[in-house]
């Protein structure tokens, strides 16, 4: 589904993505994981459009991406959830979510009742402005924006940080079931044991370079991987 | 003194209404797009001239002329956009500045060049064009037409901004471009859209300056932006409520200081925004 070929991404003069190359097929869930700084966030943002790289490719159902703006990427199929979750301060919880759906055209499974079904406490805000929303209520929001363009792939920024351990269960079930109705996941987190029960596979980045790559469960079992790229 | 005091604020109200009027988009182009359009005025005045123009010589209604000259603006106000302004979005705002009062000075010339350098006397409205006794003194009925548009034009605003779609998107794009645009927003169309809007409402406001001020001047298209520009100031860039306050407190200090103190005129305004910078550099109702 989603190619990354190569791609060098800088920001200004320093040189971020070097030669970075990955895969995701349609239907898995694929990690991207490493310490803070070794470029997950701008790999991410590399294939979103947001920052575009300079060099390489990004092919997205066989169309090359790389240099397309992002809202055109957006109405291909990609969606796309920050690391800062960037609500819409001034509109309120259900306004964010409608206007994912109005502006990106794109129908399918996921509709506000649906959303708001998956997370109810979205329909119990629905009138508040964005910036009143919690962080935790700030993630969903953000998380079900995302789904509200009906995207074939979506991506999600640290999904599970800054939530309580008992919340990233309820966020790991809520990502099975997205998963359940087609929807193919990139995602980067720093938690390791998370990303090994949401996802198939997993690439880790170091320094701007894939430099490992493999089953979860391969990355799970491999202390040596997990100490020198992984542990904090 | 009572008869005095209600006409000095009936003036300063209608007045107030034009700078509004200019206002209004300017600091929607400016909360949307983030560039402070310094030929804002020259809108306000071809909106006049072209409206002029269309009742003169192609001898239209005045209501025709006021739909058609602010249409004309629209167009050199796409063109604007489209082809200069998009260029220095990335630049800092020097640069912009810069842009936009050389924008000033070729419109300036253009006018000079089109309708000649000389003022222009400008025709009455028929049918607004007698007076109506208020606290018993003649006042036209046309200046209080426009104390009636100047909030409708606010409520029309607010409608579309809170109510509508259309505006619901604007206001999302103009808190965060990236994130709307990362959810299919065609921003580049959405800031020429704004763009044109804006010059609109200014265009409008000229046209409906013509049977108001009497005479038109290339010097209107100044006056009205730097008056503009102090409203946006005291209102707080980016806040619509912010210049339409700012406009009526404007319209009626300008109208008490000319009727008061006569010698210090455009003074007191500036005496205004001045402490404002000082106490309140952020204006009044500008978004955090």
């Amino acid at each position: 589904m989603l190619v990354v070929d190569k791609i060098n991404t800088y920001y200004g003069i320093s040189h971020v993505l070097q030669d970075v190359s990955l895969q995701v097929q349609a239907g898995r869930a694929i990690a991207l994981l490493g310490r803070n700084g070794a470029g997950k966030t701008t790999t991410l943002r590399s294939i979103m459009g947001l920052t575009p790289p300079r060099a390489g490719s990004i092919r997205f159902l066989d169309d090359e991406i790389r240099g397309l703006p992002p809202y055109d990427i957006a109405r291909m199929g990609v969606s796309y959830m920050p690391d800062d979750l960037r609500i819409f301060p001034d509109l309120t919880c259900r306004e964010n979510l409608e206007i994912a759906r109005r502006v990106c055209k794109r129908s399918g499974y996921w509709t506000r009742e649906r959303v708001e079904s998956l997370f109810p406490v979205l329909k119990a805000r629905r009138s508040q402005k964005g910036s009143s929303l919690s962080g935790g209520e700030k993630k969903m929001l953000s998380l079900g924006r995302a789904l509200m363009t009906n995207p074939k792939l979506v991506i999600l920024d640290e999904p599970s940080e800054g939530l309580a351990p008992i919340v990233v269960r309820t966020l790991r079930e809520t990502i099975n079931e997205i998963r359940s109705h087609g929807l193919t996941i990139l995602l980067a987190d720093q938690n390791l044991k998370f990303c090994k029960q949401v996802c198939d596979y997993g690439y880790i980045l170091e320094k701007g370079t894939v430099v490992h790559e493999g089953t979860m469960e391969a990355i799970w079992a491999n202390d040596d991987i997990v100490k020198r790229y992984l542990a904090v | 003194m009572v008869q005095s005091l209600v006409h000095v604020c009936l003036a300063g109200i209608s007045a107030g209404m034009f700078i509004w009027l200019v206002a209004s988009g300017l600091t929607l182009i400016f909360g949307v797009l983030r560039v402070l359009n310094f030929a804002h005025g020259s809108f306000y005045m071809l909106g006049a001239y072209l409206c002029y123009t269309f009742l003169r010589f192609a001898g239209v209604d005045f209501w025709l002329g006021v739909l058609l000259g602010p249409l004309v603006v629209c167009v050199v106000g796409y063109f604007m956009e489209r082809f200069l302004l998009r260029h220095v979005y990335p630049l800092e705002l020097p640069y912009q500045l810069l842009l936009t009062f050389a924008m000033v000075l070729i419109f300036d010339e253009l006018v000079k060049m089109i309708w000649g350098a000389g003022s222009i006397g400008s025709p009455t409205v028929p049918g607004l064009s007698g007076s109506v006794s208020i606290a018993g003194r003649d006042f036209p009925v046309y200046n209080l037409f426009i104390i009636a548009v100047g909030p409708l034009v606010a409520l029309g605003l607010w409608a579309m901004l809170e109510k509508m779609w259309w505006g619901r998107i604007i206001r999302a794009a103009a808190s965060d471009r990236e994130m709307a645009a990362a959810i299919g927003v065609k921003v580049p169309a959405l800031y020429t859209g704004v763009f044109v809007f804006g010059a609109w409402l200014s265009a409008l406001g000229g046209a409906l300056a013509v049977p108001y001020v009497g005479l038109l001047t290339t010097g209107m298209g100044e006056a009205i932006i730097i008056e503009a520009f102090v409203v946006v100031v005291i209102g707080g860039l980016g806040s619509l409520k912010g210049a339409f306050l700012g406009a009526l407190v404007i319209g009626l200090l300008t109208s008490f200081g000319t009727r008061f103190i006569p010698t210090l005129d455009m003074f007191l305004t500036f005496i205004l925004m001045a402490a404002v910078l000082l106490w309140r550099p952020q204006g009044f109702f500008a978004e955090s």
